[in-house]
């Protein structure tokens, strides 16, 4: 008798867990935001940042009981598509998105892809934060893609007014993978650099996108002696064994790149041959980071093993895309609404100290506000960790 | 001129490197009629064994190296026996094979993402310092010298096992004729395994080396696979003195074309591929193009 009430008590709570377990899960209603990126490949650590950034954010919030949109509160899921940096990829990872109604999306990392998913996201009422430069995509007619980061033709002349004037440079030479990005970073490098004075020593040095020494192709380069070697759209794979080769060619100039990079894998790749290496990192350092950040960054580190500093641009466009949807609920299945908050958007930056905001900026360089206002932050990198060289606004 | 010194020590370093790449490609051509597009995968398993064992634990190199050939040795006869085996004796055709060899290729991408992540990962230097010759008119660091010397005499010592071992002289006679070799006793299925062992070993040994150098990276197995196929074109498929031939060249094309082309932007490898199409338009065998035997 005894036993069978055990029984009987224990398989009654079993069924009270399970159904107190299913009113839980299903108290929120999901909000589905997507990411179509790169996370596989030579550039798969700037889409993996993107994606453990989304990652991190929406269970952070999930944990903490949802985020609140007008009335209702909703849970967060991140629906990701590796697109392998390619075009076709990123076509087919943003229909996926709008078949599963899906209307912000983070992404994609690179130049061509996020021009090749700009009709989809159009026609299917799609915004979407892409990582890449060309000013076609956020400039009128365009107006559903937001640039998630700092671009080239922002950061690259306050970098090399910065050395012009600190380090005395004179002379800079680029190099470049061959590729629609890299490209396109060294044309807007080159033409930034003459404006400011510089002598551009060597600018027609280009690299197959899957060399792996670049001993050889550097070789010419070395011989032009610039004062600056500028690396253009270097993706983080090829950054270290690009600065380790020109060290090892006795290039003994300034070394730097518009991209983020990732510490780790400069110290494994070069070492101290990595030393002052000047790259713009992630939009956050010590002094500025808030008790949230610091949170953010220990709940990344927790779940993937190890941080990447790119991580710290990377977590501003979900904050974006919620936020703006905090101000304006109607926005939440309706795109236009969105844009139309976006002029006037406002709030607090919980990433930085002080009263920072996040606001939408982009009226110098698009002529609309298409862009997320994040710290421009260039650093150096110095015995095996980043340093912080500057730190800039852009609009 | 002042040009030549650095090209012909860039085009032996590459020439050495490569040569070693397709060595193992053309090995397991030979022995089975298969093409590995998963070679470029197990090269860089290798690199990513080694990585682990000697960059990630710091265990000596040496062993790292051991270990590095010692996994793709197992791996290698594993996909042999379990995969390459029974498709080769239930299917005569040879896409059979090919499809097996790039579905092969994309599990090994994907485990590689799962074991060992995305990330670009490198090792300690094995020697510092740089040789500088002649106002700089040859510059080569002097661990490349070192990686270039380990991987000619791991060439030397695969053609002498080759020539001089018992396994050498099977594995040979298996390539030249198969059905020869079994009438004179070669148990077929087993040296087959061990062929394809060693093939896997060699990229396993290459990976491990050259992760000393370049680093590794999720994305370098593909690539690496296109090289070593357009090494072992050039030299003639299931040669062995060919695909040695094929990665000298391809080195030192490589060398010649990047130091002399590059003002003209990116169209070494441009001038590489008319070349080869050319090249294979007049004989497609390849240089050497007949078994190696």
């Amino acid at each position: 008798m005894k036993r069978r009430t055990i029984l009987k008590s224990t398989l009654s709570a079993a069924v009270l867990a399970s159904v107190a377990a299913g009113a839980a899960w299903a108290e929120n209603p999901v909000l589905k935001i997507g990411f179509v990126g790169v996370t596989s490949g030579p550039a798969a650590a700037w889409g993996i940042s993107n994606q453990r950034s989304m990652e991190t954010r929406a269970e952070w919030i999930n944990e903490t009981g949802g985020y609140k949109i007008g009335d209702t509160t909703y849970d967060i899921e991140i629906v990701s598509f590796d697109d392998q940096k390619d075009p076709k990829r990123a076509v087919a990872g943003m229909e996926k998105m709008a078949q599963e109604g899906i209307h912000y999306v983070v992404g994609p990392n690179v130049d061509d892809g996020a021009a090749a998913v700009r009709p989809v996201a159009e026609s299917n009422g799609i915004m979407y934060f892409p990582y890449a430069f060309p000013k076609s995509l956020y400039q009128a007619p365009a107006s559903n893609a937001v640039l998630g980061m700092v671009a080239n033709y922002q950061s690259g002349p306050a970098i090399y007014k910065h050395l012009k004037e600190a380090e005395g440079v004179k002379t800079v030479a680029f190099i470049a993978a061959n590729e629609s990005d890299p490209l396109s970073q060294r044309d807007g490098g080159v033409a930034a650099a003459k404006a400011l004075g510089l002598e551009v020593v060597s600018d027609s040095v280009t690299y197959q996108v899957d060399t792996t020494d670049f001993t050889p192709v550097l070789t010419p380069i070395m011989r032009a002696k610039p004062d600056l070697l500028v690396l253009s759209g270097v993706s983080p794979a090829n950054a270290p064994q690009l600065i380790r080769s020109a060290r090892e060619l006795g290039f003994s100039g300034l070394i730097s790149t518009e991209t983020a990079q990732d510490a780790q894998v400069l110290r494994e790749g070069a070492g101290d041959l990595a030393n002052g290496f000047i790259s713009v990192g992630g939009a956050s350092t010590p002094e500025i980071a808030s008790d949230m950040m610091n949170e953010f960054v220990e709940r990344y580190t927790d779940m993937f093993g190890e941080y990447n500093d790119e991580s710290n641009t990377k977590v501003y466009a979900l904050e974006y895309i919620l936020e703006t949807l905090k101000a304006n609920p109607a926005a939440i299945d309706d795109v236009e609404a969105y844009k139309v908050t976006m002029d006037t958007f406002e709030a607090p930056n919980p990433y930085m100290q002080g009263d920072a905001v996040l606001k939408y900026v982009g009226d110098s360089s698009f002529g609309q506000k298409r862009q997320v206002a994040v710290p421009l932050v260039v650093n150096v990198y110095q015995d095996g960790a980043f340093e912080t060289m500057f730190i800039a606004e852009v609009d | 001129m002042d040009q030549i010194p650095q090209i012909l020590a860039n085009g032996v370093y590459l020439g050495a490197q490569y040569a070693m790449i397709a060595l193992g490609l053309t090995l397991i051509f030979a022995l089975m009629n298969v093409l590995n597009f998963a070679h470029g995968q197990m090269y860089v398993i290798g690199g990513f064994v080694t990585y682990t064992i000697y960059g990630a634990w710091g265990i000596p190199f040496v062993i790292a190296l051991a270990m590095s050939c010692i996994t793709l040795a197992i791996l290698g006869a594993l996909i042999e026996k379990f995969l390459f085996a029974p498709v080769i004796k239930k299917s005569a055709r040879d896409e059979s094979t090919m499809l097996l060899a790039a579905a092969i290729a994309f599990l090994l991408d994907a485990v590689i993402l799962l074991v060992f992540g995305e990330k670009q990962r490198g090792v300690p230097k094995l020697v510092d310092g740089t040789t500088i010759l002649g106002d700089y008119t040859l510059v080569i660091a002097n661990d490349r010298i070192l990686i270039c010397l380990l991987a000619i005499a791991s060439i030397v010592g695969f053609i002498s096992f080759m020539q001089f071992s018992k396994t050498g002289r099977a594995l040979r006679a298996l390539a030249q004729d198969r059905v020869a070799a079994q009438l004179m006793g070669v148990n077929v299925d087993r040296y087959s395994m061990i062929g394809f062992a060693l093939g896997a070993m060699l990229a396993g040994l290459v990976g491990g080396l050259l992760v000393t150098i370049t680093g590794i990276n999720l994305g370098m197995g593909g690539p690496t696979s296109i090289k070593a196929f357009m090494m072992v074109m050039i030299g003639g498929a299931g040669v062995i003195s060919g695909a040695i031939a094929g990665g000298i060249i391809l080195g030192f094309l490589e060398a010649a074309g990047l130091a002399l082309l590059a003002s003209y932007g990116d169209i070494t490898y441009l001038l590489i591929f008319v070349s080869l199409m050319i090249f294979l338009a007049i004989r497609p065998q390849g240089l050497m193009g007949k078994p190696w035997g």
